[in-house]
């Protein structure tokens, strides 16, 4: 008893950084992967990666001016992924471009402009922190920044679901019945940026698509419905978080990627063993129906 | 005692600077059952996009009567195969009108999504995933939304590509059901026998209206033969449409005629499309 004690309880219960960032990473799982199943959903899976590169100058710029202050970098990453969302957005409506092209034109400019930014007054150590951020050092401050995130998010997710499910559905069906059709992909939009950045502080804008893709993916293997796969994907989250921080407690490895690489090793193992995945389809053997 | 339910007021619509449907006057009936017949390229997608209004005019306009409400069966539908919904999630997405963003289903509700169901013949198969459902079943689903739309005006774009002929008929019952409770109908149809069993009116479409009215006389083998002599391809130069006279794309038709009777002709009959 006393060894699990100590395995599992005892690096929360004893210090107050790891509880801070349970809380944290907690409370960005239940934001983040119900978000995480709509961009899989929607196919795009890659413009949260995008998107996190497109914060990046708005962070910078924060960091620049204020030094390493949550709120101004904070507040600086989603203006940036604002602009860019409601720009790459914006074009891929009201022209022929494909979400997908202009995603990646947006991004990549502001990616530069990122890069150009730290690098003109900052070092490499800096930039490396903004990347890939750290969950230990979650102050107060933060963690009331990721609480209204959630907030935001889950009720953002609540009033305008069945709209969100229609566009991801039948979208010309939606643009039929209501004019909630372009809103609402803004709105989608909007969360993705406000999680990115909510994660970035704990896991850095790299990392925080990981929280966000990898137990939506995961999910997928396991259900053929909307509301069950959010569900399952915030569990995932959830084991991955605490997972990830035991791991980075005990082994001493950085907080960050053991928390993804956790959500990765549920990724495969969803991939291999999923009702859902590989073994089921393909390799037991499955008796028929005789209709 | 005759009331427009629709009212096309020089209606141009189009792509680009090319009109697909070009300075359209007329008026459809309250009540009405209208067959949109024409070849590939004569705009009647077109013309269903620019009364639902997903397609903005470029001139003209489109007038609904007060209180019309519009349920669109698309030709090529956006929908999307791979997400993971049941066949009620689909058909309820059709509760829209009535019960918008935030409403609750009601236990109500829920019956009539099966009924319409029932009504296409898919009784049983709430909890079907949309991704195992055959194209014919599909479209026996969309059909079951429509009908949960309640709509007073239905519009059906190539609603019988790749249904076999039982479901045809069950399609067209449903329809006739719907003519019976005075909704205004119109259906794109190839196939021109359907038309003649089944459909009083008649629009044959070559970017204008070649003829429009009774099916009997709009489907004479004169106005199917002018149909047939439109010019399906864009004249990339052609001269701008000026106000008075908008006759002269259609002048090219003639040296043409062949290859656009030979397009024509695959597409006659009711044979499996890719849907």
């Amino acid at each position: 008893m006393d060894m699990l004690y100590g395995l599992f309880i005892a690096p929360f219960a004893d210090f107050g950084f790891m509880q801070r960032a349970l809380v944290g990473s907690l409370m960005l799982s239940l934001g983040a992967c119900p978000v995480g199943v709509f961009l899989m959903l929607r196919r795009m899976s890659l413009s949260g990666d995008a998107m996190a590169h497109a914060i990046l100058p708005g962070a910078a710029a924060g960091f620049l001016l204020y030094g390493l202050e949550i709120l101004p970098m904070t507040i600086g990453g989603l203006i940036a992924g604002i602009v860019v969302a409601l720009g790459a957005g914006a074009v891929s409506r009201f022209t022929i471009q494909r979400e997908d092209a202009s995603m990646a034109a947006f991004y990549l400019i502001s990616l530069a402009i990122g890069v150009l930014m730290v690098s003109i007054r900052g070092s490499s150590v800096d930039l490396m922190h903004v990347l890939f951020g750290t969950v230990l050092a979650l102050n107060n401050e933060a963690l009331t920044l990721i609480g209204g995130i959630v907030a935001v998010t889950l009720v953002s997710l609540a009033i305008f679901w069945r709209a969100l499910v229609a566009e991801c559905l039948d979208p010309l069906f939606l643009r039929s019945v209501s004019r909630l059709g372009s809103p609402v992909h803004f709105i989608f939009l909007g969360l993705v940026v406000l999680n990115l950045v909510g994660g970035f502080q704990a896991l850095g804008t790299l990392l925080s698509v990981g929280l966000m893709m990898l137990p939506a993916a995961a999910a997928r293997f396991w259900t053929v419905r909307v509301e069950p796969m959010c569900v399952l994907a915030v569990l995932i989250g959830f084991a991955s978080c605490v997972a990830g921080l035991l791991l980075s407690y005990h082994a001493s490895l950085p907080s960050g990627p053991a928390i993804i690489l956790s959500a990765g090793v549920v990724y495969f193992a969803s991939i291999l063993f999923g009702t859902r995945g590989i073994l089921r389809s393909r390799i037991i053997h499955h008796r028929h129906r005789t209709a | 005692m005759t009331q427009t339910c629709l009212t096309f007021r020089d209606l141009t619509l189009g792509y680009g600077s090319h009109p697909a449907i070009h300075h359209l006057d007329g008026t459809i009936r309250k009540g009405s059952l209208t067959a949109v017949v024409g070849a590939n390229g004569s705009g009647k997608s077109t013309l269903m996009k620019g009364i639902v209004g997903v397609l903005k005019p470029m001139a003209g306009e489109v007038i609904r009567a007060p209180g019309v409400r519009a349920a669109y069966l698309p030709q090529q539908s956006e929908l999307d195969r791979s997400f993971p919904a049941r066949v009620v999630d689909l058909v309820s997405l059709g509760l829209w009108p009535r019960r918008g963003l935030l409403g609750r289903y009601t236990k109500e509700d829920r019956d009539d999504v099966s009924q319409a169901l029932m009504a296409v013949g898919l009784g049983g198969f709430e909890k079907r995933p949309i991704d195992t459902l055959s194209g014919g079943q599909l479209q026996r689903t969309l059909f079951a939304r429509v009908l949960l739309q309640d709509a007073n005006l239905i519009l059906l774009d190539e609603p019988f590509n790749a249904v076999d002929a039982k479901t045809v008929g069950d399609l067209i019952a449903l329809i006739k059901r719907w003519h019976g409770e005075e909704r205004t109908i119109m259906v794109v149809v190839h196939d021109l026998d359907l038309v003649r069993q089944n459909f009083p009116e008649t629009l044959l479409l070559a970017r204008q209206p070649i003829a429009w009215g009774e099916t009997r006389e709009t489907l004479k083998p004169e106005n199917l033969l002018r149909a047939r002599r439109f010019h399906e391809a864009w004249e990339e130069n052609a001269p701008w449409c000026e106000p008075e006279g908008h006759d002269h794309a259609h002048d090219h038709s003639h040296g043409h005629g062949h290859a656009h009777d030979h397009s024509h002709d695959h597409h006659h009959g009711a044979g499996p499309r890719a849907a």
